[in-house]
């Protein structure tokens, strides 16, 4: 059975259409690609299942829960954590701060410690920042310390927004190792991307979305490999 | 020396303007609202007072409390009844909102209270200190250190409390706070239960050496709104040094000038203060 289970989802921003119709699976310990250009419809998908945005159709299921239309404040204690697009720190509070709020939702208190150790273990430089402000972190270690809150609720899914989004290829190599890093650990992963090629490397599964529909969906490795999908869905060069 | 204590007396007076507004600034720094009835909930927990200690008989150790308490239920009430629902709408149902409460607070005090104007006993918290010199009510004296020592406790809980760090996070944003499992609502009302138990406690502390009406809160709340602005919208630190230099500016007037002139030296200097520095004195964004 899968954790995550997307039918038919669909959302409306007022008359206009943010993603039509939907579908997706995220097994249990898998990583999954949500592939897609510019404005197709991936934000819109992480932000309907964490309940950020009201969906118009179709239905998002959590270990066989029914959870369409809860409010985001409710999905997280659920166990389904989302680093959004943006980042959205809370910039006038510190690092430590931030990381604290991320676990708000904990009902073992005694667990806070432990996680805000994995996470400075995962992102020494946020230890470094642990008391400076949000506000006055770098572009990398801001996507640092939103990945690292989305894991202080110590979610079973983690849905990430465009992590490799503006970091310089360093910094970008670094956070995919991470990422390997997670799964390792066993951590589930539903990551939207524009960086093709990196999903495709760190995922096992991807769903390429167009104009807020999916339109193709295959194991990475068949898709990295697939010389049509490549051109057409993906924008890459053919070899 | 009469200078000292009029500054002093200043001080004191300033202390408990800070307090009451601070409730005012956080509730604008949470939600960009102003409570105009900020004045008027100031005005009930000095009828709180009168009435704890004429139909209860109980002193300041138990009325200042009660008032808090009662005010934070007003506040919370306040929020989850109207303001919830105001905010929603144009900006000026939100002025209209917590402005025609004000006047139903009002009214309503009038019609239960009398417009007579009531006191405590002087005596209730009694004698004048001596202190070097320097002659201080022991009402004020106590007035003044309490409103000071609650006010820096309101800026702790919001700079060093997980608490106050949700309050923060919901008013820088909201969507990222109900990521984290904030639930905002909550977190409104209970920047509104602090808000009016700030007035809560400030309103019983008046009560103590103050003349007691149902339009007293008009010119409390004036005060409020010109401590917000000279001291930024949304910050506490800001709030007690304005509400301090407000008092001081009061007591200096009122003293040099003339007890009648001190409310316009107040409000000119205010005025100047906005037309040069529109985001107040302290303000940061
Ligand atoms: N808040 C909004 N109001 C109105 N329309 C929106 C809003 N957010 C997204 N849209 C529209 O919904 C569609 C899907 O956008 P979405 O942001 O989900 O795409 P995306 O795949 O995340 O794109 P990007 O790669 O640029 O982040 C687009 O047509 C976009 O213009
Ligand atoms: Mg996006």
């Amino acid at each position: 059975m899968s954790l995550l289970s997307v039918r038919n989802l669909s959302v409306r921003y007022g008359d206009l259409v943010g993603v039509s119709d939907v579908s997706l699976e995220v097994p249990e310990g898998g990583v999954v690609a949500l592939l897609g250009s510019n404005g197709a419809g991936k934000t819109t998908t992480l932000n309907a299942i964490a309940g950020l945005v009201p969906t118009a159709g179709g239905s998002v299921t959590w270990q066989g829960a029914d959870i369409t239309g809860r409010p985001a404040f409710a999905v997280v204690g659920l166990g389904l954590a989302l680093s959004p697009e943006g980042w959205r720190l809370f910039v006038q509070q510190t690092v430590e701060q931030n990381l604290r709020l991320g676990a708000t939702v904990l009902a073992d208190r005694k667990r806070l410690p432990v996680l805000l150790d994995r996470v400075f273990t995962l992102f020494p430089r946020l230890a470094e920042r642990r008391r400076q402000r949000a506000g006055t972190l770098s572009g990398g270690e801001r996507q640092m310390l939103a990945m690292g809150r989305a894991l202080m609720s110590d979610p079973k899914l983690l849905m990430l927004d465009e992590p490799s989004l503006g970091l310089a290829p360093a910094v970008v190599e670094t956070m995919y190792e991470t990422l390997g890093r997670l799964r390792g650990e066993g951590l589930t992963l539903l990551l939207a991307e524009q960086a093709v090629e990196l999903a495709l490397e760190v995922a096992d599964y991807a769903y390429v979305l167009q104009t807020g529909r999916t339109v193709l969906d295959g194991t990475a490795a068949k898709l990295a490999d697939d010389e049509d999908v490549r051109r057409i869905y993906l924008g890459l060069e053919t070899e | 020396m009469i200078l000292l204590q009029v500054i002093v007396s200043g001080l004191l007076m300033g202390s408990v303007y800070a307090l009451f507004s601070s409730g005012l600034t956080l509730i604008w720094g949470m939600m960009n609202v102003v409570n105009f009835a900020h004045g008027d909930f100031v005005m009930l927990a000095m009828y709180v007072a009168f009435f704890a200690f004429t139909l209860l008989k109980v002193g300041p150790l138990l009325f200042v409390p009660l008032a808090a308490a009662l005010l934070f239920m007003l506040g919370v009430v306040v929020y989850l009844g109207l303001v919830r629902h105001v905010v929603r709408g144009p900006p000026l149902a939100q002025i209209l909102g917590t402005f025609g409460l004000a006047l139903v607070l009002r009214y309503a005090a009038f019609w239960a209270f009398t417009a007579n104007f009531v006191s405590l006993p002087d005596n209730l918290v009694g004698g004048t200190f001596d202190i070097g010199g320097l002659r201080i009510e022991a009402s004020r004296l106590l007035g003044g250190v309490l409103a000071l020592v609650i006010t820096i406790g309101m800026h702790l809980i919001l700079t060093r409390t997980a608490l106050g760090s949700r309050l923060l996070a919901v008013s820088e944003d909201r969507s990222a706070a109900m990521l984290m499992g904030i639930r905002p609502d909550r977190m409104q009302a209970i920047a509104w239960g602090f808000g009016a138990a700030s007035t809560g406690i400030a309103g019983a502390l008046i009560a103590l050496f103050f003349y007691i009406s149902p339009t007293v809160g008009e010119s409390l709340a004036l005060v409020a709104f010109v401590v917000v602005c000279l001291g930024g919208f949304g910050s506490v630190p800001g709030a007690l040094i304005a509400g301090l230099a407000i008092g001081v500016i009061e007591a200096l007037s009122g003293y040099l000038i003339g007890a009648v002139y001190k409310d316009v030296l107040v409000y000119s200097l205010f005025l100047i203060v906005l037309w040069v520095r529109p985001r107040g004195l302290m303000g940061t964004s």
